[in-house]
């Protein structure tokens, strides 16, 4: 197959899980060492001490709010920008005096930077020749690479004669043409309408995992670094706040930044009033009501801690449910009705709100909540995550 | 809607090519705003090359105005004489072939040097911070302001014998003896690229201006080392501006005439110098006219030609 | 920001010296006081004073003024109207004529223009007995030609830039073709006019070679007296008077230099 040349790493066939996410193992060597990277621009800290590390084939995103320092810690991988302090090694070797033009890393720009003086194919072939890679050669590769991202019939069009995604297919074939050691991506959906976007996602995960190319993903797009990536970094004012696979974060956020940042939230402030090794009691003033979490968490007694709870992790009727923890009374304010879902906004008598999403699974429209009826809300005492941060 | 197509006959002439179906009233409003320019520009500005035409044709005489008339009114018969002598005469003295070409070579070799001064310059211009990029766009909008006249004379008092250059050069000890400057075809050199720099650098800047960072970068990402990048992108992206610039600056100076007048020696021969000297000094106007006439064939036919297919591909892209 | 390499840095430099040592050298030679001018003899604001009371200069300067604001705003005028018959009128009799006509005095070399200009001058007094002899009038017709193209070109890019609902808008307000004119495209192109209106002042103060073929005698224009002085070698009268346009000059850019950079600095802020 063609495709084999520019595997780096036979595709894995139902392979154990632990060769799928070597992350998990403790003797697997990363790729890709991000070591104690800062970068200062004046007083300005845009990236702030980042250690992190990537595996071979990884599909790895980095998803932060803008000025959240993402975009400099991927153009220091670049070349772009060189680190403050701290080291960056691929493969084992340390890149960080190497320029751009030498680097085994290829980028794909967010505006795709398409030569507009250039054809596709020799936009494509640019970074081959500039290599020296003999003719025939480029020519081959060029045309292989155009087939695989669907693109072999466009070849001598000018970029402004192509529609947005295929823009964004020539961007992507040009940047993975020298067969990089690590393929960087900035925003690599963010220029495509939505529905465009669902499918190229796709596509890009199969060429990823067809090529086996270590990718590393910057995006401000929560959903997409969720459907995309094998492990996210999340950042925010130049730190890593937490590593880990998208369930990790959305189910396990390890502070409030990240619970917010990762889809919606319910979160409650409150004290911790009965700490065992199995349970905790938390207490909070604004729900007006006690939660109760069947795990325990470790914590300073008294320490002000938050609840959280995801908007479909609420159960929300009229007739109030037996449990006896975990159980709100409180009036719909608002509905909105989304089709698959409604999303509902709940005021307690306390005057704080809190988001109810619920699967529409009946058609029927007599049985559906409405705006001013009085609901209880319940959930179970494992859906409840308590943070310290 | 209906209002919209009783009051948009003039957006509606706009889309459609054929002004007939416009409803009648309009047309001779809009004929008439039109022809002021074009009657104007007519009479001042097609209709002087005819006469030019005409008195090509004709002989110096020692009248006022000093030129043979082309119709003889002898009593019963009316007489044309053409006298195609001053265009045999410009291809026998070979002074305004001379000329002809030696503009075009100085024009050419000025254009280019222009270039590579005005490169950097732009360049440095473009990739400024939005505040400094106002103040040097100043420095350079400045001297293009000023008077030509003055510029070029400024460089008279600069390059003659005992003038600055000099000075600075036997001061530094680089010569023994004041280098003769003033008067010479470098001079002229000097004062072209000078006058024209301005023009040079504001198409390329403007060119530079639009060149997006994330394409520089692209391009080191593939492998280009910096002087790569300059050739391989840097310069195709700029051709618009490049092609702008070297016409703005090549245009004029084709024809300058008081560049090589007030810099250049008597032998250094310019096509517009010479028209100056035949109808100035030699008072001889049929010969000047014809002199116009070729210039206006062999120079200015060519580069609106040029001009207008840049125009067209220009537009193309 | 990008780097570039740093000879890039040091030829721009070298090339602001370039355009800027001949300017500076005029000036401070404009302050000497000795004759000779290429000695310094001291400080003086001597050839300013000399300056003023030559009457040659001062009347050349009033001529030059004159035919100046006379074309630049006949020009403006005119090359309005052809900018607009351009851009808004579609295809018109005439059109190509109109366009080429417009676009032909940008290439043309100004000793043709002034050499035909004077043979149509005489032509037409030699016929009509109009315009009798050659002057100020002569001289702001030569001008407005060939300013006006200028406008044209102005006004059209400006025009082109405009975003063509406004007028739409207008139309469908209810606004006649010929009030849409007056009320929202002048306004619109306002700034256009200005521009244009600076560079053809600009322009004619400063033509040699036309003023030279169309102009009679006694209407010398300043840039005519300055060559005729200039010819015969390097005079500090002339420095001074080179050192008082620049002044203007100077000004006038810095304050509009000052405007754009107040612009961009508001312009992040919005």
């Amino acid at each position: 197959m063609q495709l084999s040349e520019y595997t780096q790493q036979p595709a894995p066939v139902q392979a154990p899980d632990d060769v799928q996410a070597p992350w998990r193992r403790a003797d697997a060597e990363p790729f890709v060492r991000i070591e104690n990277v800062s970068k200062h621009f004046g007083e300005f800290v845009a990236v702030d001490n980042v250690s992190l590390d990537i595996y071979q084939s990884e599909l790895f995103c980095l998803l932060g709010g803008s000025g959240s320092g993402k975009s400099t810690l991927l153009r220091m991988l670049a070349g772009f920008e060189t680190p403050t302090s701290g080291r960056i090694l691929i493969d084992g070797v340390d890149i960080s005096a190497i320029p751009a033009w030498k680097r085994p890393v290829n980028m794909m720009f967010q505006s795709y930077a398409l030569f507009p003086h250039l054809s596709v194919a020799d936009n494509v072939a640019f970074g081959l020749k500039r290599d020296g890679v003999p003719r025939a050669e480029v020519k081959k590769r060029v045309a292989e690479m155009l087939d695989l991202v669907q693109l072999g019939h466009l070849g001598r069009r000018k970029p402004h004669q192509l529609s947005g995604g295929q823009r964004q297919r020539a961007a992507l074939a040009r940047a993975l043409i020298k067969r990089p050691k690590l393929l960087l991506l900035d925003e690599p959906l963010g220029a495509l309408d939505k529905k465009l976007r669902e499918e190229t996602q796709f596509e890009l995960i199969n060429i990823q995992e067809n090529l086996g190319v270590t990718f590393m993903v910057v995006t401000h797009d929560q959903e997409e670094a969720m459907t995309l990536s094998t492990r996210i970094g999340v950042m925010n004012q130049g730190e890593i706040v937490q590593v880990g696979e998208p369930h990790d974060l959305y189910e396990y956020p390890q502070n409030r930044f990240v619970a917010e940042f990762v889809g919606s939230v319910n979160l409650f402030e409150g004290q911790v009033t009965e700490d065992e090794t199995d349970f905790v009691r938390i207490h909070s003033p604004e729900a007006g009501s006690s939660f109760f979490i069947n795990h325990g968490i470790s914590c300073a007694p008294g320490q002000k801690v938050w609840a959280a709870v995801r908007p479909e992790k609420i159960r929300i009727s009229r007739d109030k449910p037996e449990q006896a923890d975990n159980c709100l009374e409180g009036t719909i304010d608002e509905v909105a009705y989304m089709g698959s879902l409604s999303v509902f906004r709940v005021l307690l008598p306390g005057g704080r709100q809190i988001r109810v999403t619920k699967p529409n699974m009946a058609r029927r429209f007599d049985e559906r909540l409405n705006y001013r009826d009085r609901v209880w809300l319940s959930w179970s005492g494992d859906s409840c995550v308590v943070l310290t941060s | 809607m209906n209002s919209m197509s009783q009051s948009a006959p003039l957006a509606v002439g706009r889309r459609r090519p054929s002004w007939l179906r416009l409803p009648g009233r309009l047309i001779p409003g809009r004929s008439l705003v039109a022809s002021v320019p074009t009657l104007w520009l007519g009479l001042f500005f097609l209709i002087p090359f005819a006469v030019v035409l005409k008195i090509s044709l004709a002989e110096t005489a020692i009248a006022v105005p000093p030129y043979t008339s082309l119709f003889e009114w002898d009593g019963a018969v009316a007489a044309l004489s053409l006298n195609l002598g001053n265009y045999q005469f410009l291809f026998e003295d070979s002074l305004y072939l001379d000329a002809y070409l030696n503009s075009i070579k100085v024009a050419a070799i000025s254009t280019l040097i222009t270039l590579i001064i005005a490169f950097p310059m732009a360049y440095v211009i473009a990739r400024a911070t939005p505040g400094r990029r106002v103040v040097l766009l100043s420095l350079v909008i400045l001297p293009f302001w000023t008077s030509f006249l003055l510029r070029v004379y400024a460089w008279m008092g600069f390059l003659k014998k005992n003038g600055v250059v000099n000075d600075v050069l036997l001061s530094l000890g680089l010569i023994d003896q004041p280098l003769t400057m003033l008067q010479t075809d470098f001079a002229v050199y000097i004062g072209i690229i000078y006058t024209y720099l301005p023009f040079m650098i504001l198409p390329l800047y403007s060119a530079l201006e639009k060149l997006d960072d994330s394409l520089l970068e692209a391009a080191e990402d593939l492998g280009c080392r910096p002087l790569q990048r300059f050739w391989l992108v840097v310069v195709p992206l700029s051709l618009p501006g490049i092609v702008a610039g070297s016409l703005l600056v090549f245009i004029p100076a084709v024809g300058e005439f008081v560049i090589p007048a007030l810099l250049g020696s008597s032998d250094t021969l310019m096509i517009g110098r010479v028209l100056w000297d035949e109808f100035f000094l030699n008072r001889d106007w049929p010969m000047a006219s014809a002199v116009a006439t070729m210039m206006l064939l062999f120079l200015v036919v060519p580069i609106m030609l040029l001009r207008n297919g840049q125009g067209r591909k220009e537009e193309a892209a | 920001m990008m780097r570039y390499p740093g000879f890039m840095k040091t030829s721009a430099w070298l090339g602001f010296i370039f355009l800027y040592a001949p300017i500076v050298s005029l000036i401070v030679y404009s302050f000497n006081a000795s004759k000779l001018v290429t000695v310094w003899g001291g400080f003086s604001f001597k050839w300013y004073a000399e300056l003023l009371q030559n009457d040659q200069i001062i009347d050349a300067a009033m001529v030059s003024l004159k035919v100046a604001v006379s074309s630049a705003t006949l020009a403006v005028v005119l090359g309005t109207l052809a900018g607009f018959c351009l851009s808004r009128f579609g295809r018109f009799r005439g059109r190509l004529a109109l366009s080429g006509m417009i676009t032909a005095p940008l290439v043309m070399p100004e000793v043709i223009t002034g050499l035909s200009l004077l043979l149509l001058f005489v032509a037409l007094e030699g016929m009509f007995g109009w315009p009798s002899g050659r002057g100020t009038t002569t001289v702001i017709i030569a001008h407005t030609t060939f300013c006006m193209a200028y406008v044209a070109v102005i006004v059209q890019s400006r025009l082109a830039s405009l975003d063509e609902s406004l007028e739409e808008a207008a139309m469908d307000l209810g606004a006649h073709p010929s009030t849409l004119f007056f009320l929202v495209t002048l306004p619109l192109i306002a700034p256009a006019l200005i521009s244009g209106w600076l560079l053809s002042f600009t322009l004619s103060l400063d033509d040699l070679v036309i003023a030279s073929f169309v102009s009679g005698p006694g209407n010398s224009t300043l840039p005519m007296v300055i060559f005729s002085k200039v010819r015969l070698g390097v005079t500090p009268e002339i420095n001074a008077l080179a050192t008082l346009m620049i002044l203007v000059v100077a000004i006038g850019v810095l304050a509009a230099a000052w405007q754009m950079r107040r612009q961009t600095r508001r312009a992040p802020a919005a």
